[in-house]
């Protein structure tokens, strides 16, 4: 059996058991993603935006899912401590791909502003989950989507009204807890209405050694001049899959701050395409990668300029140690019309052994002429002359190393705009450095 | 502002009308085997080649093999279905030459109009050519000379006859005929390319060169060429190209392999100028070519530079694969696309040996309805230590309605490796323009200026009396398109 045949007998089995334990608004797109996914398989090497990672093979264990959606015994609080010390967070879990109610913050974010299960949410406020659900997600184009809306029976829902700030960062926990093999489907839909602001921090632990895949798709849909800041840490471990789909749209005059980091996983692929529906809108996308052992990470990135007068910036930087792998495919899309376009793409990425690989693909695809739109790629070692700076000023080589590296990644973590997240990942990433960033700090595991 | 605006109008239209120079046809008795394509016309082009069994066989598996493959569709090109059946695959304009004549004074006149002298008491210029219409090698000149110091020139159907060993040997070395699609079209049915031999410490004394020619209707051409340079050694090599103006498109599709040996070096310009097509995107040549040098020895270098100004679709990456250590390879390309040309070009790097140095440099113009893409591969393999690149890619846009496009590849596979890339794309900036106005300089000058700056890079890499055709050939496809 191909590695699509089993999720399409498998929802051809299940579909019935997948819908009751879900809500209507997600219920009714169901069929069609399933249609879709039916009419696409899943993505070969060949389909361009595809080819650094093999999804086929990705997908094709059996791992089990949890359709009945049964409750995990788990205690979040137990099994996550890794909390960002003086940074007041409004904290959710997500466990596998259920929210969990059983551990809500006792301070609320704010007036209007709702946080809740998005399945609960679809039938609360029926009228605005169905406005956004599914849209901005291109369920058509790409397998992962359709798969991910064909199966996903619950998520996070977070509304902010207009002109409303959320003062404290949302952090969500997306914990992987299971006993056997398993696979879970998330599903997270973002509204910031005109004039909103809200910052996240979407953290993604493993708390069980075990195989885990987990697909996510998120959609964020950004009004005329607001404000939003996504921030995704990943600290897992080797044995976990992440497929993650971010889409984003932008009205006017809205900002966007969107940040990856991956410290630690098995293999990562995001993707993030992203929308300029309004002019005079502003993105700035960053990614961080530390990867070592087998490791692989591969971020693919859209930025499609469909109006004019906008500016885009990505940054993204790639430490591969071992015999890890490293992707990026970034492309910028300028349409026609889309004048004065500002943009900028920058990757580079250290490569520190002989058996890591790095693929890199920075990509202009540009039918507007008044625009400025550059993109850089370097892949390189460290300096020689900087290491024996330091060395002769009595770093040793292996500091000296550390110190380089992690001024490197450093960039993009500046790039942060919460300033006690970006002291923490200092932290992070200088602990994942020196390797003692095995596991997810804090985690039951790793006491 | 108003004026401003229909001035540039002006100039715009200028360029619309601007005639391609090269367009004619030549009236000559030409022999034309019917169309269509099966192994019986295989047979035949071999058979009128007069070539010995292996080569038939290496046409024959490309032909079998060619026939198992889809048309690719991944460029970033709209390639017009090709009906394979309806092009003739063999044109030769010798066959009926009048007697006591070596070559038809027609088709002498036509080389001279394109300024390709045949007669070597006029080729001041000190430049061997091998003039190729459709698909036979009309005339190779200086050969004598050449041979007196043991360097081969010929068309690559002679040397088959002459030098079957050589021929054998490299054949198919660098481009076998399961490369791509194009490629083993060609191999199954290549006509008339040059074949180039440069034994071992011989400096080349002059420049060789190719002109190719498409003249024939619903012929395309298929040329071979062979360059292997022996330890050493050097050339430096030209390749230009027109064909009428016709309604219907026509195919080229081309193979140039290169070999170059221990501390040798070869340089291989290109001014490629097929008729691009009318200003409404009707009829021109598709392009659609495989280039590819083999630095097969240490401390070899090889060198592309291209002026890419004609066919309606150019699809194609002159590549290098840098076998041997310490060897060095250069790419440098000025793509201009006006009307509803599309090109989809660049190179491919590939890094093998150790401390092997590549340098990319591509411009790309873009102006009217057209599409301009680069596309280029640096590959560093696992045993190229301390390899090397740079590449650099710039775009200018002229007009809001044309496309530019940048899609590099980096795949690096070793920690040793130090690859760069960068690129940009904009149009001419305003205050360059300004600043040429304020200095009394037109606005139609002042974007020659600033565009013939900006290939500079490329345009100095050329051969003299290449860099001046290209020169002008910039200047014909661009001239006043103020952006």
């Amino acid at each position: 059996m191909n590695s699509e045949q089993q999720y399409i007998t498998l929802y051809n089995d299940n579909a019935e058991l997948i819908k009751s334990h879900s809500a209507d608004v997600l219920n009714a797109v169901r069929d069609e993603a399933f249609e879709n996914f039916r009419r696409m398989g899943f993505p070969s090497k060949k389909v361009e935006r595809y080819k650094y990672t093999d999804m086929a093979a990705l997908f094709a264990p059996d791992y089990g899912l949890n359709l009945n959606r049964l409750d995990i015994p788990v205690d979040p609080y137990e099994a996550f401590r890794c909390d960002v010390p003086n940074l007041s967070t409004s904290l959710y879990f997500v466990v596998n791909d259920q929210f969990y109610t059983k551990a809500l913050p006792k301070v609320t974010p704010g007036d209007g502003i709702i946080v809740d299960s998005l399945a609960h949410a679809a039938v609360e406020h029926h009228d605005i989950v169905a406005k956004y659900y599914a849209k901005a997600a291109k369920m058509k184009d790409d397998a992962i989507t359709a798969l991910n809306t064909m199966l996903a029976q619950d998520g996070l829902f977070v509304y902010v009204p207009k002109n409303t700030r959320c003062d404290r960062t949302i952090q969500v926990i997306n914990i992987l807890r299971s006993d056997v093999d398993m696979m879970v489907n998330r599903r997270v839909l973002i509204v910031l209405e005109e004039g909103a602001e809200a910052k996240f921090l979407f953290c993604d632990h493993s708390a069980d050694d075990r195989n885990f895949l987990a697909t996510q798709v998120i959609e964020a849909f950004v009004g005329d001049n607001a404000n939003l800041e996504l921030n995704c840490l990943e600290e897992t471990h080797y044995k976990n899959v992440r497929v993650s789909n971010v889409y984003i749209d932008q009205q006017r005059d809205s900002r966007v701050n969107h940040n990856v980091i991956t410290l630690h996983n098995g293999t990562t692929r995001n993707q993030l395409d992203l929308v300029f529906k309004g002019e005079g809108a502003e993105c700035s996308c960053n990614g961080c990668v530390i990867a070592d052992k087998q490791q692989h990470v591969d971020n693919n990135t859209l930025i499609d300029h469909q109006v004019g007068h906008c500016t885009s910036n990505e940054l993204y930087k790639y430490v591969l140690n071992d015999a890890s792998v490293g992707a990026f495919a970034g492309k910028i899309l300028v349409r026609h019309g889309a004048e004065k376009t500002l943009s900028q793409e920058t990757n580079q990425n250290l490569c520190a052994t002989k058996q890591a690989r790095m693929f890199t693909q920075p990509m202009l695809e540009i039918y507007a002429d008044d625009v400025q739109c550059n993109h850089g790629s370097t892949v390189g070692q460290l300096n020689d002359a900087a290491l024996f700076y330091m060395q002769q000023r009595g770093v040793s080589a292996e500091e000296a190393k550390l110190l380089l590296e992690f001024a490197f990644v450093n960039e993009v973590i500046d790039k942060m705009e919460l300033e006690p997240l970006r002291d923490r990942l200092h932290h992070l990433v200088e602990m994942r450095f020196r390797g003692k960033l095995n596991k997810c700090e804090g985690c039951k595991l790793c006491k | 502002m108003q004026d401003n605006n229909n001035k540039d109008n002006k100039f715009v239209k200028e360029v619309v009308d601007q005639k391609y120079e090269y367009g004619f046809t030549t009236n000559v008795q030409t022999e034309i085997i019917p169309k269509g394509l099966n192994e019986d016309v295989v047979r035949l082009i071999s058979k009128k080649k007069g070539e010995p069994d292996w080569l038939l066989d290496f046409r024959l598996k490309a032909y079998r093999y060619w026939k198992t493959l889809p048309v690719p569709t991944w460029g970033h090109v709209h390639v017009p279905h090709i009906d394979f059946q309806a092009i003739s695959y063999y044109a030769d304009p010798l066959a009926k030459k009048p007697k006591n004549k070596e070559i038809d004074p027609e088709l002498e006149k036509t080389f001279d109009k394109l300024g390709i002298p045949l007669e070597e008491r006029l080729a001041l210029s000190g430049t061997a050519v091998d003039a190729v219409m459709d698909s036979v090698s009309v005339k190779t000149t200086f050969k004598k000379q050449l041979a007196e110091k043991g360097i081969i020139f010929s068309s690559i159907g002679e040397a088959v006859k002459n030098h079957p060993d050589l021929v054998r040997k490299y054949l198919g070395s660098v481009v076998p005929y399961r490369d791509n699609f194009s490629a083993a079209l060609n191999s199954a049915v290549f006509s008339d390319g040059s074949f180039v031999y440069i034994p071992k410490g011989v400096r080349c004394p002059m420049e060789l060169s190719s002109y190719f020619r498409i003249n024939a209707v619903n012929t395309g051409q298929f040329e071979r060429t062979l360059i292997v340079a022996d330890d050493d050694s050097y050339v430096s090599y030209l390749e230009g190209c027109t064909a009428p103006m016709r309604d219907e498109n026509q195919l080229h599709a081309a193979v140039v392999e290169i070999v170059v040996m221990n501390n040798a070096e070869v340089k291989y310009s290109t001014v490629q100028n097929w008729y691009p097509g009318d200003e409404h995107g009707k009829g021109g040549v598709l392009n659609l070519v495989t280039k590819r040098g083999d630095l097969r020895g240490v401390n070899s270098k090889l060198s592309w530079t291209q002026v890419e100004t004609g066919s309606a679709i150019t699809w194609k990456y002159p590549s290098c694969v840098l076998r041997g250590d310490n060897s060095q390879a250069e790419f440098y390309s000025v793509a201009v696309t006006n009307h509803y040309q599309e090109a989809d070009t660049g190179t491919k790097m590939i890094h093998m040996g150790k401390n092997t140095k590549s340098t990319i440099i591509s411009k790309g113009i873009s102006a009217g309805h057209s599409q301009n893409s680069y596309r280029g591969l640096v590959r560093a393999t696992e045993k190229a230590d301390n390899a090397r690149n740079y590449s650099s890619c710039d775009s200018l846009l002229l007009g809001s309605d044309c496309g530019a496009h940048t899609f590099p590849y980096l795949n690096i596979h070793n920690d040793t490796a130090v690859v760069e890339h960068e690129a940009t794309t904009s149009k001419i900036s305003e205050d360059q323009l300004f600043y040429c106005n304020q200095r009394g300089i037109p606005s139609e000058d002042a974007v020659g200026l600033i565009v013939n700056g900006y290939a500079k890079d490329v345009l100095n890499k050329l051969p003299m009396e290449f860099a001046v055709e290209a020169q002008k050939l910039l200047s014909v496809s661009l001239e006043g398109t103020v952006g």
